[in-house]
C-alpha cells in the first residue's frame, strides 16, 4: 500500500472516528465508511457490498442515554482494509468486523472517560472567560476520538502488505469461516431486536406482526413496505379515541354547558 | 442599548451544533458540547463577570438525543437575551428548563430518529449497497442528513420565537402523535426486516420419498418450517435476543454468542447457506 493511501486512510479513518463519537453525519455508519475506505484502496464496489452488508448488522447500534453502542467506524475501515487489501472474501470481513465493533466499543469507553479532562478543563476556562478555551476544550476531545480510530487502522493498513496478516486470516480454518457465513445470515436478528427494545412500546408489536406476515407471504421491497407501514399509522392516528377525545374536548366543553344544562332539566 | 442575537450568530450555532457530542464524557455527558454550541450567543450577549457566569451555567450536566438540542438551544437563547437586557432570570430557571426539557425530548427524538429514520433509509441503502450500487451509500447519507440538518436548523429557530410555550408543544399531542407514529412504521419495517433481510437454512433431511410421478422428494425441516410460516426461525431468534437485551446482556456476546451457534450448526450439518 502505498504511502498515499495510508495517508488517505489515516484522515477518513479520524473523520470516520470523530463520526461515531458525534453521530450527526454518520461518516461512521458502514455504508459510508466502508464505500470511502474501499474508495481510497481503489476497490469501491466491494466497499459498498461490505458496507451493506454491515450496515444490516449493525441496524441497531445507536447510543442511547449514556449507553454506548458497538463502534461501527472501527469494524466497518479496518474489515474493509482487510477485505480489499487483504484479499480476503466479504463473509470472512464482515466476521472479523464484530470482534473489531467490541474492540472500538471498549476504546469508545476509554475516551469518553479521558474525556472528562477536558470538561473540567473547559471549567477553569470558564474562570477566566475564555470562550476560546471552551472551543479548545471541545476539538481536544474530538480529535482524541478522532485518533482512537484513525491510530488502529493505519497499524493495520501498513501491515497488511506485509503478508503476515494474510497467513493468519488464512490459517483459519473452513469450518470455522463456513460458520461464520451461516451465522452472517441471522445475526442480524441482534439489531432489529434493539430497535424494537428501544421503541419501548409493546402495546403497537401487532404492526410489527403485520410487517413481518406482509413481508413473508409477498414479494413488495422495502420502499413497498415502508409506505404501508406509513399507510397504518396515519390510519392508527386519525382513529384512536385517544387523540380524538383530546381535539374534541374543546369543542364539547363550548357546546356542553348547554346540553349539560338539557340533561339535567330532563 | 438593547442586545440582539443576530442571525449570523444563529447561524455560528447552528453549525457548532452539529459538534455537540465531541467531548461527550462519562461525567456531564453533552454538558461541554452544549456550551461549545451557545459561544456565538454567550459572546453577544456578555462580558466580564457575567460572561464567567454564563459559560458555567452551560457548562452543567447535560444529556438528550442530539438532534432535539435544536430547540433547547432556541429556548436558552432568547432567555439569555432576556436576561442579557435586566430581565430577572436566575440561573436555576435556564439550567432548569435545560434539564426538564432534555428527558421528554429525548423520549420523542430517540423513537424517531434512531428507532425509525435511521433503521429505514439504512436498510433502503443497504438494500441497494449489497448489490454493489453507489445510490445505496448516497440515498442514506442525503435522506439522513436532509432531515437531520432541516431539524437542528427549524429547531432552533422555533425554539426562539416560541421560548417557553414549546413546553407545552412537548407535552401535547402533535408530538406524541409523531412518536408513535415513527413509532408504528419503525415496528413495521422491522416486521419485514426480520422476515425479508435474514437467512437461516436448516437442511435436516426429515423424510426422503420416490412419489407416484416417480420424482425423488426430499422434505427438510427447512421445507416444513417455510410452508408452516417463512422467516418462523428468525422471528423466534428476534424474541430470543429481545429477551436477553432486557436483561442488560451486552448486544456483543450476543452477536457472539450466534457466531458459536452458526459454527457448531454448520460443524454438525443441522444449519447451511
Amino acid at each position: 500500500m502505498g504511502t498515499m493511501q495510508v495517508l488517505l486512510i489515516f484522515i477518513f479513518a479520524t473523520i470516520a472516528g470523530m463520526g461515531s463519537c458525534l453521530d450527526e453525519f454518520q461518516t461512521h455508519r458502514p455504508l459510508i465508511a466502508c464505500t470511502m475506505t474501499g474508495l481510497i484502496l481503489g476497490d469501491m464496489t466491494t466497499g459498498i457490498i461490505i458496507g451493506g452488508t454491515l450496515e444490516m448488522m449493525a441496524l441497531g447500534w445507536m447510543n442511547i442515554g449514556a449507553a454506548i453502542a458497538p463502534d461501527a467506524a472501527l469494524a466497518s475501515v479496518i474489515s474493509t482494509i482487510l477485505v480489499v487489501a487483504g484479499h480476503q472474501d466479504v463473509a470472512t470481513g464482515i466476521a472479523i468486523a464484530m470482534p473489531l465493533a467490541a474492540a472500538g466499543q471498549v476504546l469508545a469507553i476509554i475516551c469518553k472517560t479521558i474525556s472528562v479532562v477536558f470538561q473540567h478543563k473547559a471549567d477553569s476556562y470558564a474562570e477566566e472567560g475564555n470562550l476560546f478555551g471552551i472551543d479548545l476544550c471541545n476539538y481536544g476531545a474530538l480529535i482524541l476520538q478522532g485518533l482512537r480510530v484513525g491510530i488502529p487502522a493505519v497499524l493495520v493498513a501498513m501491515s497488511v502488505g506485509t503478508g503476515v496478516v494474510e497467513d493468519m486470516l488464512n490459517a483459519i480454518p473452513p469450518v470455522i469461516t463456513g460458520g461464520l457465513q451461516v451465522a452472517g445470515g441471522f445475526i442480524v436478528v441482534v439489531g432489529y431486536a434493539m430497535v424494537i427494545n428501544m421503541m419501548g412500546a409493546s402495546y403497537l408489536m401487532p404492526f410489527f406482526f403485520l410487517g413481518f406476515v406482509v413481508a413473508a407471504f409477498t414479494n413488495f421491497n422495502l420502499v413497498a413496505l415502508g409506505v404501508i407501514g406509513l399507510v397504518s399509522a396515519i390510519i392508527y392516528i386519525q382513529l384512536n379515541p385517544k387523540y380524538q377525545a383530546v381535539a374534541a374536548a374543546p369543542a364539547a366543553a363550548s357546546g356542553g354547558s348547554d346540553s349539560g344544562l338539557d340533561d339535567e332539566l330532563d | 442599548m438593547e442586545k440582539k442575537i443576530t442571525a449570523n450568530d444563529f447561524f455560528w450555532t447552528f453549525i457548532r451544533s452539529n459538534f455537540l457530542q465531541a467531548s461527550w464524557n462519562m461525567e456531564r455527558m453533552q454538558g461541554l458540547g452544549y456550551c461549545f454550541g451557545m459561544v456565538p450567543i454567550l459572546r453577544r450577549l456578555y462580558e466580564g463577570e457575567e460572561l464567567k457566569q454564563a459559560i458555567k451555567r452551560h457548562l452543567e450536566f447535560y444529556n438528550t438525543q442530539p438532534f432535539v438540542t435544536a430547540p433547547i438551544i432556541g429556548i436558552t437563547a432568547a432567555l439569555e437575551e432576556k436576561k442579557a437586557n435586566g430581565a430577572d432570570v436566575p440561573d436555576g430557571v435556564i439550567n432548569g428548563i435545560k434539564v426538564g426539557m432534555m428527558g421528554p425530548l429525548a423520549g420523542v427524538g430517540d423513537p424517531i430518529f434512531w428507532g425509525t429514520l435511521r433503521p429505514i433509509t439504512a436498510a433502503l441503502g443497504a438494500s441497494f449497497a449489497m448489490t454493489g450500487s453507489l445510490i445505496g451509500p448516497l440515498i442514506f447519507f442525503v435522506l439522513f442528513n436532509a432531515v437531520r440538518l432541516a431539524v437542528r436548523w427549524y429547531g432552533i429557530s422555533y425554539g426562539y420565537s416560541k421560548g417557553t410555550d414549546v413546553v407545552q408543544d412537548v407535552a401535547g399531542n402533535k408530538l406524541q402523535k409523531l412518536t408513535e407514529g415513527a413509532s408504528i412504521l419503525g415496528l413495521f419495517v422491522m416486521g419485514a426486516l426480520v422476515n425479508k433481510w435474514t437467512h437461516v437454512n436448516i437442511p435436516v433431511v426429515v423424510s426422503e420419498i420416490d412419489n407416484a410421478a416417480g420424482e425423488h422428494v426430499v422434505t427438510t425441516v427447512q421445507g416444513i418450517l417455510d410452508q408452516l410460516m417463512p422467516g418462523l426461525v428468525p422471528l423466534l431468534m428476534t424474541f430470543a435476543c429481545m429477551a436477553l437485551l432486557k436483561r442488560k446482556v451486552n448486544a456483543i456476546w450476543i452477536i457472539f454468542g450466534l457466531f458459536a451457534i452458526g459454527i457448531v450448526g454448520y460443524a454438525l450439518g443441522i444449519l447451511s447457506v
